[in-house]
């Protein structure tokens, strides 16, 4: 059996280092099995945020030899074992300890974003009728397992650090599947204009590329969202309307 | 003294999966304050990870389905040990919970007409599971969390219960820490709802994640609360088998919904070969009209594959048994044969069972539209937990309520595929609405000071103990015990062999030591757990033991039949006063009239 060295990250908000383990890998290994593997026999205490191991809730997130992946997804068979494989936690997001991260501010932002609002049910028995092909759109959307991996690689808070006014690719996500939802008559292109700072993505497109899920996050969510702002906003005759309205 | 901060709230709930959820958007919509504590972040609980659907009798692609039909088939896949007002009340009301989920703003798969599509699953007589591909749960999960967030709902998250607290026989709220920094926390309340899932990890093989621990179940007990039907723990058919790190990852019924069958590696479809006598005019006579049935055919019956789990699970085992397994000890799964039948099957497989293809693709290097999955039966679900009223979902301990899989009763000796959903979303519902109620009609509780520094005392001792073996092997060791001596197939002298290992456990247990701080420090986490996966390890093996039977998903090599003394039977347990586990045999309810007028007309 070949052995392999995981060079994990230790640590927590007061700083940190890497730490080597060496193990034995079977057939088949994903990188939270070798973590698991050290916190059973070498780390009681190594500090790891997972739950399903199936790729279906987001918990694992984790920068693998300096890429987003979720742990339970990532295969060794994927990975050079020849080198050390370096696991680190989420770069952008404040650090508990290990590899676990404070990821409230995401919690925090969803709440800022304006819940579904659906128009009257209209169909003969108190419910609504919806093409599927309405509901696929919404549904890629849907996906999403949060995993924030999106959010971990986006320049704008990786880099820019702008918290507070810039919501992040998860979050265009999720508007997108409310603004885009058949029922939905909620507006949100103000707030998206505004305190969410969609003009701050400039559609590098690492979140698509990170992206579990393959959620088309920039051309299906973020760009159409963009359109709409400026459909909404920057269209001359809607501007003088809305100068005369008082509302800019 | 301990240290800890207090939190106030009229209705506590300990769980955020779907019951939880659901219990609380009720109990909020009341005017009561409500705090729910979640041992992980919200919207990870393993709802997540159901997949085939929620089931609920729409009948928006069979117009013959209704309530009647769903009661029938769930006190039959349950062998008639459901509580009768349970199966009632849960057929009835399904149909309003999942049409409010969409108004929640869930996007449920359509039908041709643009209603809510429904789909075939084990054990229901027509098309009746409401899903979306095969991530259902996921879409119940985030829409109950999104409705959820903005109810004024306080969210207490990576939190973890270690203990309930009680003034004199009411419960009075619970005792926890913080995963983050190990900070206790105390919960005064005037009502609790336990909504805590499962038991999986008491097993080595099973698709539940770490969270499963029972700890709803433990903590009830040791309130004084009456656990039932434990005996009853659900093998799932298909989990992954290969390679050995994803064993006991589910597969989801879906694939043989949509026409996936299982052969033997003689490619022989083994499931014609046994088809339970109860089942039998509900079975196809062939392979062509169980094709029929997956592709919508109102005139077909449905395939073998499709009876309920725990018989589709024993047929897997005596394959693997007689020597006809796969390579890795299950059997094969294959849906890539239907591209003899359709056109586009790639396509269509890829567009219906997107997680399984994406799964298999990255976790096993198969492609599940070329070539059959192996699998084989991993531990999934306890129709067993804590005994509670089937209106109110109240337990034995006033104030105390339990909703979904940590409460006992609807599923009686079997659960069908999909009634978990639609069970989370009706008594989710109904626990949040009556423990308002007796927030409201009741006075305010206080919490003795000294209990709860007994129970931080209790959760610091790992620590202090200095060359105690660690938390992981004595979990190990549990995790082994039960998958060998109280599995899918049981006898007398191995249940009591695992009878005889568990005070040895206890033992264990009680000299654990962890090292490292109270900072996310999952060592002592597991230590704690421990607690309650011994507890409920205990109570599944001596109600295992107690049930000279075969019934459902309990199945005794030693008892092979059903025996009519088992029939309307329950083993009940509680907590002695001297702290020995108490087992009881007790009646089970009466079915009424009208409801056994049902059963008769739909046999």
């Amino acid at each position: 059996m070949a052995t392999a060295t995981f060079r994990v990250w230790r640590g927590d908000a007061k700083g940190g280092k890497f730490q080597d383990f060496v193990m034995e890998v079977a057939p088949g290994m994903v990188v939270l099995d070798a973590i698991h593997e050290i916190q059973s026999s070498q780390a009681n205490d190594l500090a790891v945020r997972w739950n399903c191991k199936a790729g279906k809730c987001g918990s694992c997130s984790a920068e693998i030899n300096g890429m987003p992946k979720l742990m339970c997804m990532t295969r060794l068979s994927q990975l050079p074992l020849e080198k050390p494989i370096t696991v680190e936690p989420m770069r952008s997001f404040p650090l508990v300890k290990d590899l676990v991260t404070d990821v409230s501010w995401n919690f925090r932002v969803k709440e800022q974003i304006k819940p579904f609002r659906p128009r009257k049910p209209d169909a003969p028995d108190g419910t609504w009728r919806m093409d599927q092909k309405d509901v696929d759109r919404v549904q890629e959307f849907r996906k999403c397992i949060e995993c924030f991996l999106c959010q971990d690689v986006c320049h704008v808070l990786r880099n820019h650090h702008l918290y507070d006014q810039f919501i992040g690719p998860r979050f265009f996500v999720y508007a997108a599947a409310l603004e885009m939802h058949p029922l939905d008559v909620e507006d949100r292109l103000k707030d998206l204009r505004k305190t969410q700072g969609i003009g701050f993505c400039n559609i590098t497109k690492c979140c698509t590329k990170v992206c579990p899920e393959s959620i088309h996050i920039t051309d299906n969510a973020i760009i159409p969202l963009k359109e709409r702002v400026v459909d909404q906003f920057y269209d001359p005759l809607k501007k003088l309307f809305r100068v005369f309205q008082g509302d800019k | 003294m301990a240290e800890y901060e207090t939190h106030q709230h009229d209705v506590l709930v300990i769980g955020a999966g779907g019951a939880g959820l659901r219990a609380a958007i009720e109990a909020s919509a009341a005017g009561v304050s409500v705090g729910v504590v979640t041992k992980s972040l919200l919207g990870k609980a393993h709802t997540v990870m159901a997949e085939g659907g929620i089931a609920a009798a729409l009948a928006n692609v069979d117009d013959r389905d209704n309530w009647k039909v769903h009661f029938a088939d769930t006190m039959r896949g349950g062998q008639y040990l459901n509580n009768p007002r349970m199966a009632q009340l849960h057929a009835q009301e399904a149909p309003a919970r999942v049409r409010e989920l969409e108004a929640w703003g869930a996007l449920f798969d359509r039908t041709q007409d643009g209603r809510i599509l429904q789909r075939n699953f084990g054990g229901h007589k027509y098309p009746r599971l409401a899903h979306v591909g095969d991530r259902t749960g996921l879409e119940m999960i985030r829409t109950l969390q999104d409705h959820g967030i903005h109810q004024g709902i306080d969210v207490h998250m990576e939190c973890t219960i270690v203990t309930l607290l009680k003034d004199g026989d009411r419960v009075a709220g619970a005792f926890g820490y913080d995963r983050e920094r190990g900070r206790f926390k105390l919960f005064q309340a005037k009502a609790v709802v336990l909504a805590t899932g499962g038991i999986g990890r008491a097993y080595k093989v099973t698709s539940n994640s770490w969270e499963y621990t029972g700890d709803g179940l433990a903590l009830a007990y040791h309130a004084g609360a009456t656990l039932m039907d434990m005996e009853f723990v659900q093998f799932h058919p298909t989990g992954m088998v290969w390679p050995p790190s994803v064993r006991g990852i589910l597969v989801t019924e879906g694939v043989r919904g949509e026409g996936g069958i299982l052969l033997n590696k003689d490619k022989r479809r083994f499931m014609f070969d046994d088809i339970p006598p109860l089942y039998k005019n509900q079975t196809a006579d062939n392979p062509e009209e169980g094709w029929r049935y997956t592709q919508g055919d109102k005139n077909a019956k449905r395939p073998p594959e499709l009876l309920t789990r725990d018989h589709v699970a024993r047929c897997i085992v005596r394959e693997v048994k007689e020597g006809r397994g796969s390579p890795h000890g299950g059997v094969f799964l294959d849906i890539s044969w239907i591209k003899e039948k359709l056109p586009n099957a790639a396509e269509h497989i890829k567009k219906k069972l997107p997680s399984m293809y994406h799964q298999f693709k990255q976790l096993a290097d198969i492609d599940i539209t070329q070539e059959p999955m192996e699998v084989g039966p991993t531990v999934h679900y306890v129709m067993g937990g804590v005994r509670v009223d089937a209106d109110t979902q109240m337990s034995d301990v006033p104030g105390l309520f339990a909703a979904g899989e940590c409460g006992a009763g609807l599923h009686g000796a079997n659960r069908l595929g999909g009634n978990s959903l639609s069970d989370l979303l009706v008594f989710g519902k109904r626990a949040g609405e009556y423990a308002a109620c007796f927030a409201k009609e009741h006075s305010a509780v206080s919490v003795n000071p000294d209990e709860v520094e007994a129970a931080a005392r209790q959760a610091l001792e790992p620590f202090e103990r200095e060359s105690g073996e660690g938390p992981f092997q004595v979990q190990h060791d549990l995790q082994n015990m039960m998958q060998d001596w109280v599995g899918i197939v049981r006898r007398e002298e191995e249940l009591e062999k695992a009878l005889s290992q568990i005070p040895v456990l206890w033992e264990r247990w009680r000299k654990v030591s962890v090292g490292g701080n109270r900072e996310y420090n999952p060592g002592w986490h597991t230590a704690l757990d421990l607690r309650n996966l011994l507890t409920v390890s205990e109570a599944i093996t001596r109600a295992a033991l107690e049930r000279k039977e075969s019934r459902g998903a309990h199945f005794r090599d030693d008892y092979p039949a059903k025996d009519e003394s088992f029939a309307k039977v329950h083993m009940t347990i509680r907590k002695g006063p001297d702290g020995e586990m108490r087992i009881s045999r007790e009646p089970a309810s009466e079915i009424p009239a009208d409801l056994q007028q049902i059963i008769e007309e739909m046999k």
